[in-house]
């Protein structure tokens, strides 16, 4: 069963104070999210990550379509008591100190009140804040204030966690720990779905993501099978003490070091380059194939939307 | 009541008394009480009339702001600073919010109410030095005041479900104000004819009835109040907020968040 079942969801907002004009924010979004993989909701500001977020957690309502979480209708009240949000940039009551508010959330979530105690204790611990007891929230710094709303999200065991955009505010070291805390809920069995727009943290922790661009999703699946798509560029290493100048005029990139050569070239022209080596006899080390990064799939995805509008234009 | 209704309402009532304002608008309010002795030292004969009229009428203004100054702010605020969406994310349903700050409002000026009656009978044991019988219908019009309460957490809510909290106090203090003269624009609208007479019928009707919750006077002149009353004045603030909330529920039900 997937955790998570998008069908066909829509948002339109209606703008402007006399005349009204349709503002798209969401195109007909179709997604699956299975169960317990972590899935990176991938796209730059104001792609449509967040209304996408909201339209799940029921804080804005769909102009169409609808979704399944856990197996049941995503309307369904009760089903929030299997899952945690965290909202970007979370505000808090300022008036409640950590145990207070995580308290009132497991309350809220129907965590049994004898356990809520060890809970919200465990949670602290979890997100690296154990010494936090009596200070309002008002005190604390945009860091702490964001594990907090991690620990908020995770309190009562979830087994389905939506993070939008988890890293903002974080430090070298928190994103560190959350990309950690995020590897450890995998491992419990949960599915974790987060938006960000830091793709080296998409890159590092997902099993699968989803581009979206301008409200439209631009692409889904395994991170590998993505990159597989764009073509890539080649590494050619050869012995010899001079760049060849057909090399140079396939636009290669040549570092020299000793008597080797090293070249970096697109895929595409990786035959010419060999035939060249060959003319000029040299000998070939190696020819390595460079992994595309999620970054230039990503780029390449955002350069090719932008033609098509521009064509549709 | 609903554990979800009461974790909230629990909430809203811990949030407003850590808030510094309601406590400079107590201490002002019981000031104003302590200075009713001081008016009655100069109305000879009538010490008690005064104390009793300028106490209740203290505490009734400054409950007032306080339920408007609070109350708009209960869900726009939770709106703007996207505190809700934690909320909301949980298995709380938009009707549970809504109840759930309502009680906790009315709860506050339930137990401010207390405090402010507490500077009320004081002064009045300071100009009288004993309790009288007829001192007991204080507490009646106590709970009439708490009857306004209710009606203005409801109205402060419903216009804080769908406008902005500058706007939710202009409108809740207006209807304050128009309908502490509701008796007048019944009595207004008896005098006229035709169109003129069904619209101001309509808008008398539509407005909380303040004036009918306020025996303060009356009370002053130790003047007993009809059990009828109690029980006209309880159902009909009761069916009056149970309407407000219902729009607030119905309206804050449809409403896409920020």
């Amino acid at each position: 069963m997937p955790a998570i079942e998008i069908l066909g969801l829509e948002k339109i907002y209606q703008v402007g104070f006399w005349r009204k004009r349709p503002k798209v924010a969401l195109r007909p979004l179709n997604l699956t999210v299975e169960d317990g993989e972590i899935f990176g909701f991938l796209g730059p500001n104001g792609a449509g990550k967040t209304t996408t977020l909201k339209l799940l957690m029921g804080l804005i309502f769909p102009t169409a379509g609808s979704a399944r979480i856990l197996g049941r209708d995503w309307t369904d009240a009760e089903v929030k008591a299997q899952i945690g949000f965290l909202p970007e940039q979370p505000y808090f009551y300022d008036h409640l100190t950590a145990h207070e508010l995580l308290n009132y959330y497991a309350q809220l979530s129907g965590v049994p009140a004898k356990e809520r105690s060890h809970r919200v204790e465990s949670t602290l611990q979890k997100v690296a804040l154990p010494d936090v007891k009596g200070v309002q929230l008002r005190k604390f710094s945009k860091g702490m204030l964001q594990r907090i709303g991690i620990a908020q999200a995770i309190l009562h065991d979830p087994k389905l966690v939506f993070f939008d955009e988890p890293m903002s505010g974080l430090d070298p070291m928190g994103r560190r720990e959350v990309r950690d805390l995020m590897e450890q809920l995998k491992q419990e069995g949960k599915t974790v779905f987060f938006s960000t727009h830091i793709l080296s943290d998409a890159e590092a922790l997902c099993d699968r993501v989803a581009i979206i661009h301008k409200g439209e999703l631009r692409g889904v699946g395994a991170i590998e099978d993505l990159t597989s798509t764009v073509k890539g560029k080649v590494e050619l290493t050869w012995q010899g003490a001079q760049v060849p100048s057909a090399i140079k005029a396939l636009g290669a990139e040549c570092h020299l070091s000793g008597d080797t050569i090293r070249a970096i070239i697109d895929e595409s022209k990786q035959e010419a380059a060999i035939d060249a080596l060959r003319r000029e006899r040299t000998r070939l080390i190696s020819l390595t194939p460079l992994r595309t990064s999620l970054e230039t799939y990503f780029l390449e995805k955002l350069r090719h939307a932008e033609t098509t509008a521009g064509r549709s234009s | 009541m609903n554990n979800r209704i009461a974790h909230i309402a629990s909430n809203t009532f811990r949030e407003a008394v850590r808030d510094r304002v309601l406590y400079n608008l107590i201490a002002f309010a019981v000031l104003l009480s302590a200075a009713a002795i001081f008016v009655g030292q100069i109305s000879i004969e009538i010490e008690k009339l005064v104390v009793i009229n300028l106490g209740l009428t203290a505490v009734s203004l400054f409950g007032i702001v306080i339920a408007i100054f609070i109350g708009i702010g209960l869900v726009s605020k939770e709106i703007e600073k996207r505190t809700l969406y934690t909320v909301l994310s949980r298995p709380v349903r938009r009707w549970e919010f809504i109840i759930g700050k309502f009680f906790g409002l009315t709860g506050t000026l339930v137990v401010n109410t207390f405090f402010m009656a507490i500077g009320v009978f004081g002064a009045l044991l300071y100009v009288s030095h004993k309790f009288v019988r007829a001192d007991a219908l204080i507490f009646v019009a106590l709970y009439f005041i708490i009857l306004e309460f209710i009606i203005i957490c409801s109205l402060s809510l419903l216009f804080s479900s769908f406008s902005t909290p500058l706007l939710s106090a202009v409108f809740a203090f207006s209807l304050f104000v128009i309908g502490s003269f509701a008796e007048d624009l019944r009595g207004f609208a008896a005098m006229t004819h035709g169109f003129t007479r069904w619209l101001a019928t309509g808008a008398a009707y539509l407005i909380p009835n303040f004036s009918a919750l306020n025996i303060v006077s009356s009370i002053a002149h130790a003047q007993p109040v009809p059990s009828q009353l109690i029980l006209h004045n309880s159902l009909y603030a009761l069916f009056y907020a149970a309407m407000a909330l219902s729009g607030a529920v119905i309206i804050f039900e449809y409403r896409n968040l920020k």
